[in-house]
C-alpha cells in the first residue's frame, strides 16, 4: 500500500472514533448499549481508545432480557471492571413482574426489550444512545443513518431521517427526542472479526466452539434452559457449536462449528454461505419486514 | 496476536446513479452476486420473491430493495449502503435512486464518494438524467466518473452505439472539469463486463467494471494539502498520573501534521507548535487525513470544540461572510432573510441568508442570476452573514473544510448541503 494510505480497518476505526467523539462533544447525556455481544464489545474497545488517557465519558446500558447466557453475564461484569465504566441495567423481568409487559406465547423476549429500553432512555434523560447496528446486517439497516433521530416515542421514521453528508453528523434534537448513533455502520461482519483479531479483544467464550446441550428448532440449535425449551417433541443432544450473534437465549441459535480461535472464526465467516442473522436469529424470520417494523417501534 | 494473517485492503467509497429503468438495481445486485457478497439465505429469499412476482430467474434488483414502503411502490426512496470486498479492496457503495426529485439523494451519496458510477441504457444513450447525475457528482467534487453503458445485449453489443455514447459523455465530463472518465459496455442482466469479461465485446479492451473499481486510485496525497484539523473534544484525564495532560481530539480533515509543526488556531489566530501527537495506539511522529488522533500543543491557549487547527502558513481567513453553493435537501424553502444555523467542521453558528444570487440548471449546467426562493432539490448560490467568523476553505480545493450544512434554527433538521466558494473565484 502506498505511503499515507490507511487500510480498511484503520479507516473504519478512525471513522468510529470520530463519531464517538462527535457524540461526546455534542450531547449532554450519551449512553452506550452493551449486551456483551461482539459488536458492543468492539464499540466499548473503540470508546476506550477514543478518549484515552481520559475515562470513557458515558455509562453503559444493558437491556437484560433475563434469558442470559451465564458466560456473557460474567464477561459483562469483567468488562465493566476492566474499563472502569458505570453500568446501568434495564430489566425485562422487572417489567414483566410489575405487569407492564406480558410474556409472549413463544417465550421469546427479544421484542420485549423495546419498552424497558425506551423507559431507561426517558428516566435517565439519555439524549444519545450508541448502538452496535451495522448496515450489512439487514436490509432495513442498510438505510439507517449514523445519527438516527428518534421521536419522543422512540420511533424511527425512515421518511423523516436527515440526509447525512460528508462527515458532518447532525445531532440537534428537540427536548424529549433522542438520537441513536451507530459508529459501526460501515463495518461488515468480517471487518469486526478482523478487528477483534488485530486488537486482540477478548470475547465471551460462547463465540468460540464448545460443547453444549442443544436442541433443534426451526433449523437452529437452541440452548436448553429455564426460559422454556425444549418442548416435549424436541430432543436435547450434546454438540460442538459456537454462536455468531449473542441475544436472548430463547431465540439466538448456535451453529455447528469447530472454530475455536479468532483465526478459525474468520476463516469460517469468510466461506459461510448464510448471513449471521439468517443463521442465528429467529426474531428476524418472523416476517419479511421484521426488522423494519421493530426499528419503527424503537428497537435497537 | 500473530496467529491471524489480517488482510490489509484499501477502502473505496463510490456512489451509483441512474434513471428509473437503467437497470441500476440489477447492476448493483450483479456486483454483489458476482463478488460472492450475497449469501445463500438472502439469495433464496430473492428467489422466493421473484417467483411470487411470476418471474422465472432470480430478479437481482430485489437484492437492493430495502423497505416495505419501497417494495410496495416499486421505488427506492433513499440512499442505501452496500458492502462488498475483493482480495485487495473493500467497497462501500452509496446506492442512490435516480428520479428527478431525488437530486438531494444523489448529492448525499456523492458527498463521501471518490468515484461516481453513472448508468445509461445503451438503447437510449445520454438523457437528461445522465447530465444531472454527472453534474451532481462533479459539483460534489467526485474526481472519478465511470460510465456504465448498460443493456448492451439489447443493441447487439454494437461498438458504434457504445462509441457515440462515450463521445457525448466525454464532452459533458470535459465541460464539468472531470478528467478521469472510464466508460464500460456491459449487461447487468447477463453479467457481461461487470465482474467477468464478456465474449460479446471483442472490440473492447478496457477494464471490466470490477477491475476498474479495483484499480482507480483512492485517497488523496496529504502532502499536497495544508493541514486542517477541526477540534472535536478536549481530553483532560482526571487521574493524577495525567494531571497536566490536555489534548485536542479530532480527525485530520486534510493534509499532514508533524510534531514540531507551527499551527494556527482559528478563529482566534493564535500561533503555537505541535508538542505531541497521540494516535489510537500510542505516540506518533506524524498523522494524516483521515486519521483520528489527539494533538498536544506547546502553549497553554484557550481551545475548545469548534476551533480549527490549521497549518500556520496556509490557513483560511476566518470571516463572517460566507459564499457557497447549496443543494436544498428539505421541504423548507430558503429565501433571503432566513435565519438558519451553519454547521462547518465541528462549529455551529447562527446565520442569516444575506442574498440568494444564482441558480444552477443541472441539465444545461448553466448558472443564471436568481434571487427568488430555493426549493427542495434546487442548487443555488447564496451569501450568508454569520454571527461568528468561520474559516471555510474553497470546496473545490479542500472538500472536508469547504463543506457546510444549513440547519433549521428551531427543530435542527438539515436544510441544505453547502459548498463554500472562495471569494476570489466568484462566478455566480
Amino acid at each position: 500500500m502506498p505511503a499515507y494510505q490507511l487500510s480498511q480497518l484503520d479507516t473504519l476505526e478512525a471513522e468510529a472514533v470520530h463519531i464517538m467523539r462527535e457524540v461526546a462533544g455534542e450531547f449532554d447525556r450519551p449512553v452506550l448499549l452493551f449486551s456483551g455481544g461482539k459488536d458492543s464489545v468492539v464499540m466499548l474497545h473503540l470508546a476506550a481508545k477514543a478518549f484515552a488517557p481520559a475515562q470513557i465519558p458515558f455509562p453503559l446500558l444493558h437491556v437484560d432480557t433475563g434469558h442470559n447466557f451465564p458466560e456473557v453475564m460474567t464477561y459483562r461484569d469483567e468488562a465493566v471492571e476492566h474499563y472502569g465504566v458505570e453500568l446501568r441495567v434495564a430489566s425485562v423481568q422487572d417489567f414483566i413482574d410489575s405487569g407492564r409487559l406480558r410474556e409472549r406465547p413463544d417465550g421469546t423476549r427479544n421484542p420485549l426489550q423495546t419498552v424497558p429500553l425506551l423507559d431507561a432512555i426517558d428516566t435517565n434523560r439519555f439524549d444519545a444512545v450508541f448502538g452496535g447496528g451495522r448496515r450489512d446486517e439487514e436490509k432495513a439497516r442498510a438505510k439507517e443513518r449514523v445519527f438516527s433521530l428518534r421521536d419522543e416515542f422512540g420511533q424511527w421514521d425512515p421518511k423523516r431521517q436527515r440526509p447525512e453528508l460528508w462527515d458532518l453528523y447532525n445531532g440537534r434534537h428537540r427536548a424529549g427526542e433522542h438520537v441513536r448513533v451507530f459508529p459501526l455502520s460501515n463495518w461488515t461482519e468480517v471487518d469486526i472479526w478482523e478487528y477483534i483479531a488485530r486488537e486482540d479483544i477478548a470475547l465471551p467464550q460462547i463465540y468460540y466452539a464448545h460443547e453444549r446441550d442443544v436442541f433443534l428448532r426451526d433449523g437452529m440449535w437452541l440452548t436448553a434452559g429455564e426460559w422454556g425449551g425444549p418442548k416435549q417433541s424436541e430432543t436435547v443432544e450434546r454438540r460442538v457449536v459456537r454462536y455468531r450473534t449473542v441475544g436472548d437465549m430463547s431465540c439466538t441459535g448456535a451453529v455447528d462449528s469447530h472454530a475455536a480461535t479468532v483465526a478459525e472464526v474468520i476463516a469460517e465467516v469468510a466461506v459461510s454461505t448464510i448471513t449471521e442473522r439468517g443463521a442465528t436469529r429467529a426474531d428476524d424470520r418472523l416476517t419479511e419486514a421484521a426488522m423494519e417494523d421493530r426499528k419503527r417501534e424503537g428497537y435497537f | 496476536m500473530t496467529t491471524t494473517e489480517t488482510t490489509t485492503r484499501e477502502l473505496l467509497r463510490f456512489a451509483t446513479a441512474g434513471s428509473v429503468d437503467d437497470g441500476k438495481s440489477t447492476l448493483v445486485g450483479r456486483l454483489l452476486h458476482d463478488t460472492k457478497s450475497v449469501l445463500a439465505d438472502t439469495l433464496a429469499a430473492v428467489e422466493r420473491a421473484s417467483r411470487a412476482k411470476g418471474l422465472e430467474a432470480a430478479d437481482l434488483a430485489l437484492l437492493t430493495d430495502g423497505l416495505r414502503a419501497e417494495r410496495e411502490q416499486g421505488i427506492t426512496i433513499d440512499v442505501a449502503y452496500r458492502y462488498f470486498s475483493t482480495l485487495n479492496r473493500s467497497f462501500i457503495l452509496a446506492d442512490t435512486p435516480g428520479h428527478v426529485e431525488y437530486t438531494r439523494n444523489m448529492v448525499t451519496g456523492a458527498s463521501t464518494a471518490e468515484l461516481a458510477l453513472v448508468l445509461v441504457d445503451a438503447r437510449h444513450g445520454i438523457v437528461e438524467q445522465t447530465r444531472r447525475h454527472a453534474a451532481a457528482a462533479a459539483l460534489l467534487g467526485v474526481r472519478h466518473l465511470a460510465l456504465a453503458v448498460n443493456k448492451m445485449d439489447l443493441v447487439d453489443f454494437d461498438e458504434g452505439v457504445f462509441d457515440s455514447i462515450c463521445a457525448e459523455f466525454d464532452e459533458i465530463a470535459k465541460s464539468l472539469g472531470v478528467d478521469d472518465v472510464v466508460a464500460i459496455p456491459l449487461s447487468a442482466l447477463q453479467g457481461d463486463n461487470v465482474v467477468a469479461r464478456s465474449s460479446h465485446t471483442p472490440w473492447y479492451s478496457g477494464p471490466t467494471l470490477l477491475e476498474h473499481l479495483e484499480a482507480v486510485p483512492v485517497g488523496e496525497n496529504p502532502e499536497l494539502s495544508p493541514l486542517r484539523f477541526p477540534v472535536q473534544y478536549v481530553l483532560r484525564p482526571r487521574d493524577d498520573e495525567f494531571h497536566d495532560h490536555r489534548s485536542y481530539a479530532g480527525r485530520v480533515a486534510h493534509g499532514l501534521v508533524r510534531v514540531g509543526d507551527t499551527v494556527t488556531v482559528l478563529p482566534s489566530g493564535r500561533i503555537t507548535t505541535v508538542a505531541a501527537i497521540d494516535g489510537l495506539d500510542g505516540p506518533l511522529d506524524f498523522a494524516f487525513a483521515p486519521q483520528s488522533v489527539a494533538l498536544r500543543l506547546a502553549d497553554d491557549i484557550d481551545i475548545s470544540r469548534g476551533d480549527l487547527i490549521a497549518a500556520a502558513d496556509e490557513a483560511a481567513t476566518p470571516s463572517q461572510d460566507l459564499v457557497g453553493d447549496v443543494c436544498v435537501l428539505s421541504d423548507r424553502q430558503i429565501v433571503s432573510g432566513d435565519r438558519v444555523l451553519v454547521r462547518h467542521g465541528t462549529r455551529t453558528v447562527r446565520a442569516k441568508v444575506a442574498a440568494v444570487t444564482a441558480r444552477l440548471d443541472l441539465t444545461t449546467l448553466e448558472s443564471s442570476p436568481y434571487d427568488g426562493p430555493l426549493s427542495v432539490n434546487d442548487i443555488g448560490r447564496l451569501t450568508l452573514r454569520l454571527a461568528e467568523p468561520v474559516a471555510a476553505d474553497d470546496y473545490g480545493q479542500l472538500r472536508r473544510t469547504g463543506a457546510f450544512l444549513l440547519l433549521d434554527d428551531q427543530e435542527g433538521s438539515t436544510l441544505a448541503a453547502g459548498m463554500a466558494v472562495a471569494a476570489r473565484c466568484l462566478r455566480g
